[in-house]
């Protein structure tokens, strides 16, 4: 159970996929005008994550490790996360038909979330078993999540704010995503890896 | 008689921005005389010079900006986050440690965005922390109270000749190493096996010199007493800080006293009653109601136990006021008071989504 709880605490906190390991920055630049989308792009993108690193590491351990094909991991674990993403998607239209328009061009791009392939392929460096796997997959989403959802609401805050014209938008964002990045090598050291 | 129609409020008070600034700078001087007293000149030295950098960086970005210059230097907040940097630097520090730090705190970290009142996260926290990842090795050679460097001798702190050739001269290692030690928190932290006890009694600076950790600690209580006494800031953050601090290391003191540090260490060393009063009443990087006010006072405890007890840098004040500055904007969501005439307070995500 301690295990679980470091691994959660690590992914989650001390090696942020987004602020510590720059991962997923794409999606945390795009999405992050406004706290709505954020959320919602932060529930799909934790779905896709957990699924897809079970799925992934299902497919390592049965297919491609006995019939001696490690070396195709990069490339299928891409299409195991374009299949996962691409069920997402269709429950997401089907039961959030105003979450799917609000998101957009985002949810197909889960695809090319660098961090959902980080971790798929993560997961095989660190040797994590089945259990660690799932555990690892929805830290590194909750942690995703957690830097997601706070930027934004940060965010709605300083698209009032009187900053130089130069620094305007993304300019901002990504002076604020650098300090917020300085606040979370706070956790540096909590859990040793 | 002159009927003069004006409508309420008719009794109003002058509560300009300089006003709360100059207050707090007032509430800052028993805290400054303390440092000055136990560790030397340098924090005298530190403050002053961060103090002019502050001006002139902020004279700068607003000729820049096309700002009245005159007009936003009177509201002394430049000179606030100055002298709060100032008072967290180590004594020693060189005159280029406060320079980038002020640059940064000043630049970086206020007007890009915007200036005064639009800042996110609290600018002299923003340049500690940053400074304390950049240069570990400065940041950490903290000065020894007097009482340890010579018993006999009434005062014995560096002279304020000396002081002043270390800061902005070249590093005498000589005589550096003969005024700089461990802090309690690092004290203990590398204690190689004791128990707390143990290190209590055996290591000098927590056996001798802790008397001036807390003397320090005691003169911004009585900075911060004296703030809200003057209705500066509320209550809420400050004591939500120190409860949750002292709840938390309570706990754990009373399962394991042989491994984790006492309450009253936690409260009294280190920055935490400057963090209590000083930096987490930020009227504009925390939270802004009275209820997220406490949520935001008890994460900043909660977080300075965790990174103080588990984490790798020597305080941890600076990464726990910042985390939750990070956080404030969230807190405000869904901490809004219901407003007169609403049955129900408007909280949460506002989206038209």
């Amino acid at each position: 159970m301690t295990e679980y709880l470091l691994i959660l605490i690590s992914t989650v906190l001390v090696n942020n996929f987004v602020l510590v390991q720059f991962l997923g920055l794409c999606p945390f630049m795009g999405v992050s005008n406004k706290l709505e989308t954020a959320m919602g792009m932060s529930l799909a993108t934790t779905f896709v994550l957990t699924l897809s690193s079970v799925c992934s590491y299902l497919v390592f351990a049965y297919i491609l490790q006995p019939l001696d094909l490690a070396y195709l991991q990069t490339i299928s674990f891409i299409l195991v996360i374009a299949v996962v993403v691409q069920f997402t998607e269709m429950v997401v239209h089907k039961t959030s038909p105003m979450l799917y328009k609000v998101l957009g061009i985002f949810l197909p791009l889960i695809t090319t979330n660098c961090a959902v392939l980080g971790v798929a392929l993560l997961n095989i460096k660190k040797q994590n078993d089945f259990i660690d796997s799932i555990v690892y997959g929805f830290g590194a989403a909750v942690g995703f999540s957690l830097a997601l959802i706070l930027f934004s609401a940060m965010r709605e805050r300083i698209a009032v704010a009187d900053v130089p014209a130069p620094f305007k938008g993304s300019a901002i964002g990504m002076v604020t995503a650098g300090l917020m990045s300085l606040a979370f090598m706070g956790f540096t050291g909590l859990v040793q890896f | 008689m002159a009927l003069i129609r004006s409508s309420s409020p008719h009794l109003h008070k002058m509560n300009q921005t300089g006003h709360v600034m100059r207050l707090v700078l007032m509430a800052t001087l028993p805290g400054m005389a303390a440092m000055t007293f136990f560790f030397g000149w340098g924090t005298l030295i530190n403050v002053i010079w961060a103090s002019l950098l502050a001006v002139g960086f902020e004279a700068a970005i607003l000729k820049w900006r096309n700002r009245p210059v005159g007009f936003v230097l009177r509201d002394y907040s430049a000179l606030v986050t100055a002298v709060l940097l100032g008072l967290a630097l180590p004594p020693f520090a060189a005159w280029w440690v406060t320079l980038v730090g002020v640059f940064v705190a000043i630049v970086i970290a206020k007007h890009l965005y915007g200036g005064l009142g639009q800042n996110p996260f609290n600018p002299a926290m923003v340049a500690y922390a940053l400074l304390l990842i950049s240069f570990p090795v400065e940041m950490t050679r903290w000065t020894v109270p007097f009482v340890m460097i010579d018993a006999e001798s009434s005062w014995s702190v560096l002279s304020l000749f000396d002081t002043l050739s270390l800061i902005f001269g070249s590093i005498d290692s000589a005589l550096i190493d003969n005024y700089t030690g461990a802090t309690p928190l690092d004290a203990l932290r590398h204690r190689g096996g004791l128990t707390t006890e143990e290190a209590w009694r055996q290591v000098p600076v927590l056996a001798d010199g802790i008397g001036a950790w807390h003397a320090v600690s005691a003169a911004y209580v009585m900075g911060g007493v004296f703030l809200l006494y003057r209705k500066v800031f509320t209550w809420h953050a400050p004591v939500a800080m120190l409860g949750s601090l002292t709840v938390l290391s309570t706990l754990f003191f009373i399962v394991q006293p042989d491994y984790f540090a006492d309450p009253f260490f936690h409260l009294t060393v280190g920055g935490t009653m400057l963090g209590a009063f000083f930096i987490a009443t930020d009227p504009v990087s925390s939270a802004t109601s009275n209820k997220g006010k406490i949520y935001f006072g008890i994460g900043i405890g909660a977080l300075i136990f965790v990174i103080r007890t588990w984490g790798g840098y020597p305080d941890a004040i600076a990464f726990a006021v910042l985390l939750m500055n990070l956080t404030a904007p969230f807190i405000d969501q869904y901490t809004q008071p219901r407003t007169y005439g609403h049955a129900k307070a408007n909280r949460g995500m506002k989206g038209d989504a």
